[in-house]
């Protein structure tokens, strides 16, 4: 066998594997995304407001922007303690709270709608006493809110960590010897270090959020114009034979979304880069999230 | 001071968010008793759905173990036009709905589309089937292979693999015994998310299957089924053995982590 | 004195880091602290710079007692091993950061910050980003963001470290240079017995958190206070042997110790060029059988093995090796020229004892 053979063998295989690949993923994910972005066109710019203006959408695209919204500030708050307190104390039950943060992935979200209805519904003593308080959980906000964040827990945390771990301890000292004082040294030199973390978290977060489907739809049930999400809209224009309405919300949150992606992209560009990471020839691949390092 | 209020906060964050509605539900499921648990989990109904959704779990693990290989192998190894773009593409389904996934689905596979006459001539239904319930599960599972096997990939970099082909292996063998084996942690923990996803997948599934009793109802559609119905008992029940699989889930992720960790220190 | 050290201890727990150290160091001084890895040369600099608190013991720089001053009040400049710039900032910001907490004005800033970037021939590079510059200029920021401030003390931790060795001979060079041409009082910790040897005016040696000795790079190699600076620095020959009516043999080889008592056993420690070898086996008194020849570049290196076994090491420059014609296995003469009984723990004599002479002459039977 020669050189020039190897090489023609070598370069068919590598060809063959990166056909595999392309035509999976397009087949996979290009092309239901083509079908979607069709469907839209036919319908035109103009059905497509006037599907998202129709009362019922735009209220369930409010209602889950708000929800989102207010899920990802708890999220990013209590995910930040919870990452600083994960990485830097030690404490009876770390390890165990540790391990439970991946249990948000591990769990259906439908399921998790079943558990949140369970004890925070009208039935338990928990959900009684709220009810006292004035507080319905079940078919009302704080509901699809506590939904969205049980299922998003993880991403504050699980981007955080390892930021924090690998935050260079030396960094720090360096600011010291240079006079900056520790608040000083920790709004200069820490934050700006653990923001690109902290921003993905957020942000993926919030579009995790807004597409959450399984545990609003027990959890939230279906009334329309009040604890009806985007997700279950699109769930019932599809059921009623409607693609067009399902459609322009659909495109809606997914542009959204993509939006928010991109902003991310922006934000935790390293810094002295200019180009997007995807427009770029660059040798490392584009990676949003690693799922082990998020859940 | 301090310590101990954050170190409180976190407890009941979790408390509140976490433990408590799973003890709960645990507690709940054997409300009517261990017999009434026994036999909602033991309804055909209910394990038509966990047949459905093991036969589902399988092949979306086969396939994408195979393809998610293939297409890290291909992003870190290779480059040519397009590279960055197909990353892009493996993250979208993290971002997307899972009900408009299953409404992307439709829409392609429809009996209008160009796909959807395709495979009606031929005689294969897709839409409210298993193809098109096996494809909505690939859609949602894909990225966790890929992403787990892309850093380590590009960690290990190929001088091992090069070692090899020095001390004679050809390319099959390199892949064999070179380059699977350092993936092995990044096989078993991409492998377990994407179990843990295909069994937990509902909003896809549910949109493409139709939701046929004893046709195209999983475990999940089961537990949906149930509690549409208002059969409480029957849903928490499979819910709680759902609920089972997820902690060995959590398990084999723990290990896995702890195991890659060892490795790689 | 700049900076006056009295006997530092540090405990990490229950490990002792350093225990007792004190030394001064002048004004203008370029002082190395030499040791292995684990041997406290590095906690005594983060002490002095204010980076840990010591267990016990002062320190005084500028003739002050710092020992309960902040680090951001010492005014040092410190030097990272692994640079620890900071990432989200260009060259410029991080040279300038100290100024800014300064609070000096933008425009003496941006002179002092010029003044720097081209003293360390950094100019093209005042927008780049940590994570676009080699390993060799991160760490040139590293010191030009250190002396930004002006600082009394420049402290370096491992400086050269992190870098392949053209890279690390390159940076030694820069900070002899910039030593020469700021003549700030610096302290540098390292490893490498040659880079202390090449790079300082004084060593001190660390060992297991003690200091071993403090002296020029030429004394600590020539007269090595203790048997561990003998082994540490430099190669060294060391035979262990027991007197005896005031003479040490260790096999066929005789050192005199007429002050020694009887009975007490001593290390004998010689370096390699006092081994002289000739393949004339009538030229030395000793005999053996040559092992191996290594080639070192401006030297060789022979390795010699006796009847009895020992292995000594000679070492010749190369116009002394081509006036023999050596061949492994050959026998050969050697003696040993000079020697020294090296001080141990619990030794009769005081340490270090002189160099003595031996005589080489011919083998007379």
């Amino acid at each position: 066998m020669n050189g020039g053979q190897t090489m023609t063998t070598h370069a068919l295989l590598q060809l063959a594997l990166r056909s595999a690949a392309v035509g999976y993923v397009s087949l996979l994910i290009l092309f239901p995304l083509a079908a979607i972005a069709h469907q839209s066109f036919v319908g035109g710019i103009g059905h497509f407001i006037q599907d998202i203006a129709t009362p019922q959408a735009s209220s369930a695209l409010a209602l889950t922007l708000e929800a989102a919204f207010i899920t990802t500030v708890i999220n990013a708050l209590f995910g930040t303690l919870s990452a600083i307190v994960l990485v830097r104390y030690e404490f009876p039950g770390r390890w165990f709270l540790n391990a439970l943060v991946d249990l948000p992935f591990a769990i259906p979200t439908l399921v998790v709608g079943l558990m949140i209805a369970a004890i925070y519904g009208p039935t338990s003593i928990l959900g009684v006493w709220l009810q006292q308080g004035g507080v319905t959980v079940l078919y009302n906000k704080p509901g699809i809110v506590l939904a969205m964040l049980f299922v998003t827990m993880p991403f504050t945390i699980r981007s955080l960590q390892p930021v924090l771990m690998e935050l260079e301890r030396e960094q720090e000292e360096a600011a010291f010897t240079l006079g900056a004082n520790p608040w000083t040294t920790f709004w200069k030199v820490t934050v700006p270090s653990v923001l690109p973390g902290l921003l993905t978290g957020v942000f993926l977060t919030f579009v995790r959020a807004l597409g959450e489907f399984g545990s609003i739809v027990i959890v939230a049930g279906n009334i329309p114009m009040k604890t009806q999400v985007a997700s279950v809209y699109v769930y019932g224009e599809i059921e009623s034979y409607n693609p067009q309405g399902a459609t322009s919300v659909s495109v809606f949150i997914l542009l959204i979304s993509f939006l928010v992606l991109i902003l991310l992209e922006r934000l935790t560009r390293p810094p002295g880069e200019r180009m997007p990471r995807w427009f770029r020839w660059s040798k490392r691949p584009l990676s949003i999230i690693r799922p082990s390092e998020i859940g | 001071m301090m310590r101990r209020l954050f170190i409180g906060s976190v407890w009941l964050y979790f408390a509140l968010l976490l433990i408590g509605p799973i003890l709960y539900l645990a507690v709940q499921s054997f409300n009517e008793g261990i017999v009434a648990f026994w036999n909602e989990v033991t309804k055909p109904e209910a394990l038509h759905g966990f047949t459905l959704t093991l036969e589902i779990t399988a092949i979306v693990l086969v396939v994408n173990l195979v393809f998610g290989t293939i297409t890290a192998l291909v992003l870190v190894r290779q480059h040519f036009a397009g590279r960055t773009m197909l990353s892009g593409l493996i993250d979208l389904p993290f971002s997307v709905s899972p009900v408009i996934a299953g409404f992307m689905l439709i829409l392609l596979f429809g009996p209008e589309t160009i796909l959807g006459t395709f495979f009606g001539t031929l005689g294969v239904k897709v839409l409210f089937a298993m193809p098109a319930m096996v494809l909505a599960t690939l859609f949602a599972t894909f990225p966790f292979v890929v992403r787990e096997l892309t850093p380590l990939l590009q960690t290990i970099g190929t001088d091992a693999e090069e070692a090899a082909r020095t001390l004679g292996a050809n390319e099959w063998q390199v892949f064999l015994k070179v380059t699977l084996p350092m993936l092995r942690w990044g096989f078993v923990y991409g492998a377990t998310l994407t179990v843990a996803r295909a069994i937990g997948e509902f909003g896809a599934v549910l949109v493409v299957s139709g939701n046929i009793l004893m046709l195209t109802q999983t475990a999940t559609l089961h537990i949906y089924q149930s509690y549409v119905d208002f059969n409480y008992v029957g849903a928490n029940a499979v819910a709680l053995t759902l609920l089972a699989v997820s902690f060995a889930i959590l398990t084999v992720l723990e290990l896995a982590k702890a195991k890659a960790a060892a490795t790689v220190a | 004195m700049k900076i006056e050290v009295r006997g530092l201890t540090k405990q990490f727990g229950s490990v002792q880091a350093v225990s007792g150290v004190s030394f001064q160091v002048k004004e203008g001084e370029l002082l190395g602290l030499l040791g292995p890895s684990g041997s406290g040369k590095t906690t005594v600099l983060r002490s002095i710079a204010g980076l840990e608190t010591p267990s016990g013991g002062d320190i005084y720089i500028d003739g002050k007692r710092v020992n309960d001053l902040s680090v951001q009040d010492r005014n040092i400049g410190f030097v990272f091993q692994h640079y620890a710039l900071f990432k989200h900032l260009t060259v410029f910001e991080n040279i300038a950061f100290g100024l800014k907490i300064k609070k000096w004005k933008p425009a003496e800033i941006e002179q002092r910050v010029a003044e720097l970037l081209q003293l360390m021939s950094l100019d093209a590079l005042e927008h780049r980003y940590p994570h676009q510059l080699s390993g060799g200029q991160r760490q040139r920021v590293a010191i030009a963001r250190s002396l930004a401030p002006r600082p009394s003390v420049l402290l370096l931790d491992e400086p050269f470290g992190a870098v392949d060795a053209k890279v690390r001979q390159e940076l030694r060079e820069w900070l002899i240079r910039l030593h020469d041409h700021l003549n700030v009082t610096s302290l540098f910790v390292t490893h490498d017995q040659e880079e202390a040897m090449e790079v300082s005016g004084r060593i001190i040696v660390f060992s297991k958190g003690k200091l071993e000795q403090i002296g020029s790079p030429a004394e600590v190699y020539e007269e090595p206070a203790t048997e561990f600076v003998a082994r540490f620095i430099g190669a060294m020959n060391i035979l262990e042997g027991r007197v005896l009516n005031g003479v040490v043999k260790i096999g066929s080889l005789e050192f005199p110790a007429p002050n020694l008592p009887d009975h007490v056993s001593v290390q004998v420690g010689f370096r390699p060029y006092y081994v002289k070898v000739s393949e004339d086996p009538q030229r030395y008194r000793q005999t053996a059988t040559l092992r191996h020849i290594y080639f070192l570049g401006v030297a060789y290196r022979l390795e010699i093995e006796t009847a009895e076994g020992l292995i000594l090491r000679s070492r010749m420059n190369k116009e002394e090796f081509r006036q023999y014609r050596f061949e492994v296995s050959q026998p050969v003469s050697f003696a040993v020229t000079h020697f020294r009984f090296l001080p141990q723990e619990g030794m009769p004599f005081p340490s270090p004892t002189p160099p003595q002479l031996l005589d080489a002459g011919p083998f007379t039977p």
